[in-house]
């Protein structure tokens, strides 16, 4: 039974999922709002993928209930299935099918009927720029155009809720592009999405609500600018003009800053308290030294320094040579 | 639409992906199309020579019926290396996300590889008359021969099915056939007749249903190897009759439980 008017579209309480000895899901509470779009943010290993798998009934909880799309995953599952449309993290297009024949096969699978089923695949196809290659192999289709087949795909019975695990992993920045505009026409009709992602840019462009998740828990939640938030507030970021005057400059920096420095080749970043106080200090201070300076600023913290802060890993866009300054 | 209709339905929309998937894919078919040709090409002019039939006749008309049968029963490859690839390529999970019975996957798969196990039949059958064996018996029997074959390929489907869910890739399909399957066939009178096999061996290949399903369909066509001694044990006597009670064994064991090993191995 459907119950309208729930507003969301997700509900789970502690979910649980062991494989062996390792706990993928660690008792995972969720809510999604319908018509909204929530971010899984992780690192490879969270759990993103098992949360996706246990509400898309493809795996049993070990722990834990939930509905979605107001059907119970343990015992409705084939009414869950009929609301969603999932995109798996490898875009699993049929590679003998020509792209006609994977939608045209969804469609029949929902039993629209041959040749309904064959319209709607041409309407999307239309839809995500592959008419002229409706009778190709999907193998001979380009990473990207697999991706927007994928994604035509979960949408053959236009599903109130898609779940998109990775959708952009592997894909070119302008493919990625592409596929991030059609996600934004897929959110102003009105669909509901949940995706996980690794990448911070894309959890900060599509959703609302960004869950971070690692080790099977949830441990933060909220809007981009919360989390940033949550990463500590601004800060002072020095960029010498040579590099031997790299670590005078971290210690002037350390008497204006709220934490110890970091260095970064040539540049030194703290956390700061003071504001626009600490920087006109700071400036006054490098001066007073005769340290040539290439930039003096005060930067906001990104994404990525929130998730650095909050999983105590760097993201894969950034881990590189940066390194705590020894104190 | 009922469940059953609706089960139906989603069964040939399956069973045709598969079947596109073979149609499209004629290398992954040499095991069904240019094996058995070589086999009955290899076996009646290099070792013909060699092997002689008791009772006498033809080596090339006695290699037939044991050709037909290894090659039946190495039909349970292709619906395993189907399962396996789908499984490695994420396919899978394609279709259990959607509204559709689990069975019908595994259903849709079994009608495709049915269908599949057509092919290798109709080729040797050509490849047999081009070579000089001939059908000596009446059509009715002959007709028995090929529904017998047809049987036996949907058993061996659910034996493919099983070994699917025990091992993880194709390669590892590949690798039973290499330690399992084909021993099985060959200690049989596939090649030779069984009462040239030494000891254990010589029972083995007497019950063995590779062995009932040759001599079976060597009766059925009149050809060498086919003549009944009513006074042996069951599997010589009833040929026939002993490899349908195989079937339908393998079908009741096999087709059950393929579909529980199935899907637990996919329910991670």
């Amino acid at each position: 039974m459907k119950d309208s008017t729930t507003p969301l579209a997700i509900e789970a309480y502690g979910l649980v999922k062991r494989y062996g000895d390792k706990t993928a899901l660690d008792g995972v509470d969720l809510d999604v709002a319908r018509g909204s779009v929530c971010a899984l943010l992780g690192p490879n290993g969270a759990g993103k993928t098992t949360a996706v798998r246990v509400l898309t009934t493809l795996t049993e909880p070990d722990a834990g209930t939930a509905r979605v799309a107001g059907h119970d995953i343990a015992t409705d599952a084939v009414e869950v299935r009929r609301s969603i449309g999932l995109a798996a993290q490898d875009a699993t297009v049929d590679g003998l099918l020509t792209g006609h024949e994977n939608l045209t096969m969804i469609g029949e699978l929902f039993h629209l009927g041959r040749k309904r089923a064959q319209a709607r695949a041409d309407e999307l196809l239309v839809q995500f720029a592959l008419t002229d290659s409706r009778d190709r192999l999907a193998k001979e289709y380009s990473g990207g155009m697999r991706r927007r087949l994928d994604l035509a795909a979960t949408l053959v019975a236009t599903p109130e809720l898609l779940f998109l695990d990775e959708p952009t992993t592997g894909l070119d920045p302008r493919a990625r592009n592409d596929l991030w505009d059609v996600l934004e026409d897929l959110v102003d009709e009105g669909t509901t999405i949940l995706l996980t992602t690794q990448y911070l840019e894309e959890a900060d462009r599509l959703a609302d609500d960004i869950i971070v998740v690692d080790h099977g828990t949830i441990i933060a939640r909220g809007d981009a600018r919360s989390l940033k938030r949550q990463a500590g507030g601004d800060q002072l970021h020095v960029v010498c003009a040579r590099r031997e005057d790299v670590s005078e400059v971290a210690q002037i920096v350390e008497r204006f800053a709220s934490g110890r420095p970091s260095i970064d080749d040539r540049a030194v970043t703290a956390p700061a308290e003071g504001g626009v106080t600490a920087i006109a200090q700071l400036a006054q201070a490098l001066a007073d030294e005769d340290i040539e300076l290439e930039d003096l600023g005060l930067r906001q913290p990104t994404l990525d320094d929130a998730f650095l802060t909050l999983t105590g890993q760097r993201t894969e866009s950034e881990s590189g040579s940066e390194q705590e300054v020894a104190a | 639409m009922s469940a059953v209709q609706a089960y139906a339905a989603d069964t040939w929309v399956i069973a045709r992906r598969g079947i596109k998937h073979i149609r499209r894919q004629p290398e992954a078919l040499s095991d069904a199309t240019i094996q058995p040709i070589i086999f009955v090409l290899l076996f009646s002019y290099v070792f013909g020579g060699a092997i002689s039939v008791p009772g006498g006749g033809s080596y090339k008309e006695f290699l037939m019926g044991g050709i037909f049968a290894q090659t039946i029963v190495f039909g349970c490859f292709g619906v395993a290396m189907a399962l396996a690839y789908d499984r490695t390529n994420g396919a899978i999970d394609r279709f259990h996300s959607l509204p559709i019975a689990r069975g019908t996957f595994l259903s849709g798969h079994s009608v495709a590889n049915l269908i599949r196990s057509t092919i290798p039949i109709f080729f040797m059958t050509v490849t047999g008359l081009a070579i000089g064996w001939r059908i000596h018996s009446s059509f009715a029997d002959a007709l028995g021969a090929y529904v017998l074959m047809f049987v036996f390929s949907f058993a061996v489907i659910w034996v493919g099915v099983m070994m699917a869910s025990l091992v993880p890739t194709p390669e590892a399909v590949q690798g039973i056939a290499f330690v399992v399957i084909f021993p099985i066939t060959f200690i049989a009178s596939t090649f030779v007749p069984t009462s040239t096999l030494p000891g254990v061996l010589q029972t083995f290949a007497e019950w063995n249903p590779t062995s009932s399903l040759a001599n079976a369909l060597r009766h059925q066509f009149g050809n060498p190897g086919g003549e009944i001694p009513h006074d042996a044990i069951f599997p010589l006597a009833h040929p026939f009759e002993y490899t349908l009670i195989w079937a339908v064994a393998i079908v009741l064991v096999c087709a059950p439980l393929s579909v529980v090993l199935y899907r637990r191995s996919i329910r991670t």
